[in-house]
């Protein structure tokens, strides 16, 4: 996974509520098997209706400014990967779809939440073309010229994003015996979840 | 009344942090959560043991490339089982796939299969269909277990009493190389249903009650265990109909408490355990109910009588109303501009043109009786296309030997083959801009049945009543 320390640019703003993954990244082009590339994709539909994320003349903004309940809907990985593909490596939010926002900690997306009044001051921000800093470090988001904002993100999914951790790799390393011993268990309290399994999995 | 009691007064509190209660009572989601618990991370995450992860054609490719790339195995292929539903078309089932990318996307899970040992159910085969249908059908799906699958909609099989939540597609790969996944615990819902469903309600009309209770995102952060007479009284469709929608209220959780509808709907399934093995699981699965005296995070209690049959009128599930209602218009301006419709009009009378039965959500048999049971009673309405999309191919066949393909089909309706087909529109079955669908599916969102498309979602009964009368019409007063 692509490592995120600092993030420096202009943030787009979409302030609506409840923009699904549907909208994101529109299901017809879920026949694709990639995951790179995605990005002319997303809000595909919303594009053709000549909607513009805004502020417009930035097309490499690397931070989307967005509204409640964002991502929600369906599961789909295609909408972070569609969103990285446009540059995006943070979103703000008040609140975000359940399985969007831990997709998006998987892909070296930054998912953050902050309170609707602090969120409609940063949409204004974007809005106005403003520059803003992101540093995963300190916690911090700030708009060029103001204060820092802290906000909160849980430790490991932190240390995950600082050092572009491979997950698989960190679960193998740390917990394979864990898994093993787990699974002593429950092969002998819930036989019935191993009658397929060879004798010595 | 629907009443969201509780519900406020729960949600101010700091209840993110709240960690189970140990020796104390426990809901079904803490016993289920507890008996998977492998590892605690260092910021309240949960390293989760993984019993069953479904596979589809959309949300495995990347998956498997992930494998591929680190040169991984699959840790336990027999905790696999794989079938293509998403891109599938449904006619023409004796013939390769005709769009090339759905042909190369279908192929490839296949492959991937093959390569990596876990059981496909072949397109071709009698055990095709969604992956959220078939799985319980083989009693893949058992109570007690975690169970994941790169779907959202995979909360369904939390209707017999499991752990089931949608992931994404790195997800996916990380249970297939490990059987395991950090998950943050969930704050507990309990939603009860009191008394019993009016004639011409079903658990459709609760799962769209619920949702317009609580909100698109009011069910966020919380598992939520349906409980209630209202919910005992369901059948396993109706649990898993249930469960299925309480994403589309933001929660990727659902539950119902196994009990004896959920034995014998299992019990002789072709992957439950038999014999000594099932007399010893059900034992198990007994002691899973929540305890009397458990404590829920928050509760919601809605009367299960005053349901009228729900439709959805905007573009959020949780744009939800009565059939005999007036569309409201505060702070939904922009979803009735897409969905063609006036504040303060009636929903009823209001002329359609497509009717798609079908779906994870009501694809099932029953309610493939209920459409059906009101097809008898017509013709389908001129300039009205009429698609019934069966689940599966058990539910095909079981429909078939009950001559309910007879009774569509006299009635003008198209009787297809299994697959999620006008639910996501991403195969051939997709409608054109400004359509507008009575759908049993589970989500009304933009361009979701085809880009600009419009879609009300409601019940089997009134989806067929729809289709009949060519308009949005109260099943209940058809004549
Ligand atoms: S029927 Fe619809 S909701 Fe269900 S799995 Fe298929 S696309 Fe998803």
């Amino acid at each position: 996974m692509t490592a995120l320390v600092t993030v420096t640019g202009a943030a787009w703003s979409l302030p609506d509520a409840d923009v699904d993954t549907d909208i994101i990244y529109p299901a017809r082009f879920l026949l694709i098997t990639e995951k790179l590339g995605l990005g002319r994709y997303a809000f595909h539909d919303r594009r053709c209706d000549g909607f513009a994320l805004a502020p417009g003349q930035d097309s490499a903004a690397p931070i989307l400014i967005a509204g409640p309940n964002f991502g929600c809907g369906s599961s789909r990985e295609h909408a972070p990967w569609a969103l990285a593909g446009l540059g995006i490596r943070v979103i703000v939010a008040e609140s975000f779809g359940e399985i969007f926002h831990s997709n998006c900690f998987k892909n070296g997306l930054l998912p953050i939440v902050l309170p609707a009044e602090r969120v409609a001051v940063l949409h204004a921000a974007a809005q106005a073309g403003c520059s803003f800093h992101v540093d995963l470090r300190t916690r911090t988001l700030a708009v060029q010229g103001e204060a820092p904002i802290a906000f909160t993100v849980p430790d490991e999914r932190r240390e995950a994003l600082l050092n572009g951790w491979n997950e698989i790799a960190r679960i193998r390393a740390i917990h394979a015996h864990d898994i093993e011993r787990y699974e002593a268990g429950q092969r002998t309290a819930f036989p019935w979840l191993w009658q397929k399994e060879p004798a010595h999995g | 009344m629907l009443a969201g009691r509780g519900l406020r007064a729960h949600r101010t509190g700091n209840i993110m942090t709240q960690s189970a209660p140990s020796g104390g009572p426990r809901t079904l989601y803490d016993k289920l959560w507890d008996a998977h618990a492998i590892a605690q991370g260092g910021d309240g995450q949960t390293l989760l043991y993984i019993d069953r992860h479904l596979l589809h054609e959309v949300s495995t490719p990347q998956s498997f490339a992930m494998l591929r790339e680190d040169g991984l195995a699959v840790h336990r292929p027999a905790t696999q089982l794989a079938v293509a539903d998403h891109s599938v078309p449904t006619r023409h089932r004796d013939q390769p796939v005709a769009d090339p990318m759905a042909a190369a996307q279908i192929a490839l899970l296949e492959r991937n299969c093959a390569d990596f040992a876990i059981e496909y159910l072949a397109l071709a085969g009698e055990g095709q269909g969604i992956v959220h249908v078939i799985s319980p059908e083989q009693g893949f799906t058992l109570p007690g277990i975690t169970l994941v699958c790169g779907d959202s909609h995979t909360s369904t099989h939390g209707a017999f009493g499991a752990l089931a939540f949608g992931v994404g597609a790195s997800e996916c790969g990380i249970v297939m190389a490990t059987q395991a996944l950090w998950q943050e615990r969930a704050r507990r819902m309990r939603v009860t249903f009191t008394g019993a469903l009016s004639p011409g309600v079903s658990a459709k009309d609760m799962a769209l009650a619920f949702i317009g209770t609580v909100g698109a995102a009011g069910a966020a952060g919380y598992a939520v265990e349906f409980a209630g007479e209202a919910v005992r009284a369901l059948s396993m469709e109706g649990r898993m109909t249930l469960c299925n929608m309480v994403i589309e209220a933001g929660s990727r959780t659902g539950l119902v408490a196994p009990d004896e509808t959920t034995f014998a709907y299992l019990h002789g399934r072709p992957r439950a355990p038999q014999g000594p093995a099932w007399d010893a699981a059900v034992t198990y699965w007994r002691t899973l109910p929540s305890d009397a005296d458990a404590v829920f995070d928050a509760e919601v209690t809605i009367d299960a009588s005053e349901i009228a049959p729900q439709i959805t009128y905007g573009t959020s599930p949780g744009q939800v109303m009565r059939v005999d209602g007036i569309v409201p218009g505060a702070g939904v301006a922009k979803a009735l501009a897409y969905m063609g419709l006036a504040a303060g009009a009636q929903i009823a009378g209001l002329a359609i043109d497509h009717v798609f039965i079908g779906s994870c959500t009501n694809g099932r048999i029953e309610d493939l009786r209920a459409a059906a049971a009101v097809a008898r009673r017509g013709q389908v309405a001129p300039g009205v296309r009429a698609l019934v999309v069966p689940g599966s191919m058990a539910v095909k066949r079981q429909a078939e030997a009950e001559g309910l393909d007879a009774v569509f089909f006299a009635a003008g309706f198209e009787w297809r083959e299994p697959g999620c087909s006008l639910c996501v529109a991403m195969n051939d079955d997709r409608l054109p801009a400004g359509a507008r669908c009575a759908s049993t599916s589970n989500r009304n969102f933009e361009g979701r049945q085809g880009p600009g498309a419009r879609t009300h979602l409601m019940s089997p009964a009134m989806a067929a009543a729809a289709a009949l009368a060519g308009r949005i019409v109260d099943v209940r007063t058809l004549a």
